[in-house]
């Protein structure tokens, strides 16, 4: 009886010290981790800040200014041809991507079309620059401009735009389908009023990242865009269409672009470049903050509590 | 209309055959659904029994080697060969699936769905039809002060009310439910059976359950299915009181199942 006792007891003590060994692996593990979290939260924080205070610690009041010596007009281009590219990058690849997921049948063409979006998400920047270069300037006889410009970093941003997408219209349960056909929808009015609206918030992280990306972007708009900039912020000055800033097929240039420049074409124009950078890191931060609080606020409306 | 038989049958089947590729999932069903009953399906998981539901709207549709033959008449017109087309047929026979499925829209826009793609887009036209909806399946009170809320934040006894509420706005003559409390509690379960028998005033509704009790309860007629094969089929009442069939006694008894 006692033996019984004894081996129950034995057996008991050793789960014990097993559970206490995994608990202490298991906190161990959850230190690491939040190390690890820790050390890139302070890899941005530090990266970010030294970026920015370098950057306005060194700039001049004129820096600022929206004319031939600032990087104001500089600032405004790459907006405006971060927005020119979201217009072709983003309807173009939406579509792709529900043609994807909804339309594509399991074949041999399917597979080579997966095939050629994979590649082109892998293509380097400056392959898609110097086609744009061929292409749309050499071919056409143009001379750099903004719109060319857009175009190359919608291509770029097209194969992120297709598979978010996609990915984000496979991850729907397939009841919203169901439930829309059943009642007499077509698969169109489907994928329109019911589909695609449920992917919004997903759409939105794909924006973004493409935006980010465009917002960085330098080697796809080094041959394309022109890396000066002269546009006029008078209107009496628009009788030439190259100054006025709302027009496409004129130069300019972006910060990133400013970056490379200020770096290599003068001495002491480094001022100029940390600035650049500053407001690039700042546009950044701010457009996926912003991004983010949107996409969470539609979330909400649709009573996504996740 | 010319080709309509000589029975008040909503649904007229005839040796209904169906294939998933090569396995054959109902075998030579004939069976008739009588208007403004309901009709319940009963039968152990696999035995046909969603999968004959789902011919009746043309759900099958939607997988992929699917072969179906045989007749299938609605109102004397057959729903496969007459031209009738899928989306005028499931206007027609709307359905309520066994997991609430809501859209991520509000209750209003969930609701006014369906007369949406069908072209209505006047506010006032829309607004009438919502509540009307709402009121049939009773949760206009409930809902009409959260109308802009969305109906995924409500209970599941709530969204399937609604997902009910969704396909009756489309006035159709039969709704087909399949399973339709299997995911609820017991009191949403007595909610939507009360509104099933206060339904089929208006409407012709087939039910699939896996719960007896519901098939005895609410149900008209009843049929057992049972590996792809129609058994028995007949009033209620004499289904469960007086099967003449050993197989259906045996499972509404609840030896096997």
């Amino acid at each position: 009886m006692t033996e019984v006792k004894n081996e129950k007891k034995a057996r008991v003590e050793v789960s014990q010290s097993l559970i206490r060994r995994a608990r202490a692996v298991d906190n161990i593990w959850t230190v690491v981790f939040y190390l690890v979290a820790l050390f890139f939260l302070l890899l941005l924080f530090a990266f970010a800040g030294y970026v920015i205070i370098k950057g306005f610690t060194g700039a001049k009041p004129e820096m600022f200014r929206f004319d031939r010596n600032g990087v104001g007009n500089y600032f405004f281009n790459t907006v405006y041809l971060v927005f020119l590219s979201l217009l072709i990058s983003v309807p173009i690849g939406v579509m792709g991507g529900i043609y994807m997921a909804e339309y594509a049948k399991d074949n041999a063409f399917t597979k080579f079309l997966r095939i050629a979006i994979e590649t082109l998400s892998s293509l380097p920047s400056i392959v898609v620059g110097l086609f744009g270069y061929l292409i749309f300037l050499v071919a056409t006889k143009s001379q750099p401009n903004l719109l060319v410009g857009a175009i190359c970093v919608a291509i770029l941003s097209l194969p992120l735009m297709t598979t978010t997408t996609e990915d984000a219209l496979r991850s729907l349960p397939p009841s919203y389908k169901l439930g829309s056909m059943g009642m007499g929808a077509t698969l169109r009015q489907t994928i329109q009023s019911v589909l695609i609206p449920a992917c919004v918030p997903r759409i939105i992280t794909g924006v973004i990242l493409a935006a980010g990306r465009g917002f960085g972007e330098a080697a796809a708009l080094l041959y394309t865009t022109g890396s000066d900039t002269n546009i006029k912020w008078n209107p009496a000055a628009w009788v030439n269409p190259s100054l006025n800033p709302f027009n496409p097929l004129r130069r300019g240039g972006t910060l990133s672009l400013k970056i490379w420049t200020s770096f290599t074409a003068s001495v002491g124009a480094e001022d100029v470049a940390n600035l650049s950078s500053a407001i690039l890191m700042i546009m950044v931060l701010s457009f996926s903050i912003l991004a983010h609080y949107l996409e969470g606020r539609i979330k909400k409306k649709m009573g996504d509590t996740k | 209309m010319s080709e309509k038989k000589a029975t008040s049958a909503k649904f007229y089947v005839h040796d209904l055959d169906l294939f998933y590729g090569s396995f054959q999932a109902l075998k030579k069903i004939n069976f008739q659904i009588a208007a403004n009953r309901i009709t319940a399906l009963i039968g152990p998981s696999g035995c046909g029994k969603s999968t004959f539901l789902k011919t009746l709207n043309r759900m099958n549709d939607f997988v992929e080697g699917c072969k179906i033959t045989g007749d299938v008449q609605l109102d004397g017109r057959d729903i496969y060969t007459s031209g009738m087309s899928e989306i005028e047929l499931r206007q027609r026979v709307g359905m309520v699936f066994q997991q609430p499925n809501p859209f991520p829209k509000t209750i209003y826009d969930n609701v006014a769905y369906g007369p949406r793609i069908r072209g209505v887009h006047r506010k006032s036209e829309l607004d009438e039809i919502v509540e009307t909806s709402l009121r049939e399946v009773g949760i206009w009170d409930e809902f009409k002060d959260r109308l802009n809320k969305s109906a995924l934040g409500l209970s599941g006894g709530q969204q399937q009310r609604l997902c009910i509420a969704r396909t009756i706005a489309v006035h159709p003559e039969v709704i087909l439910m399949d399973e339709p409390t299997s995911a609820l509690d017991p009191i949403s379960t007595m909610k939507i059976e009360d509104l099933a028998v206060e339904m089929k005033e208006k409407y012709t509704i087939v039910i699939v359950t896996h719960n007896m009790q519901q098939a005895n309860r609410i149900s008209d007629t009843t049929a057992f299915f049972l590996l792809g094969e129609l058994i028995e089929s007949g009033p209620t009442q004499d289904i469960f009181l007086n099967p003449q069939n050993k197989k259906t006694e045996e499972y509404i008894t609840g030896r096997f199942g």
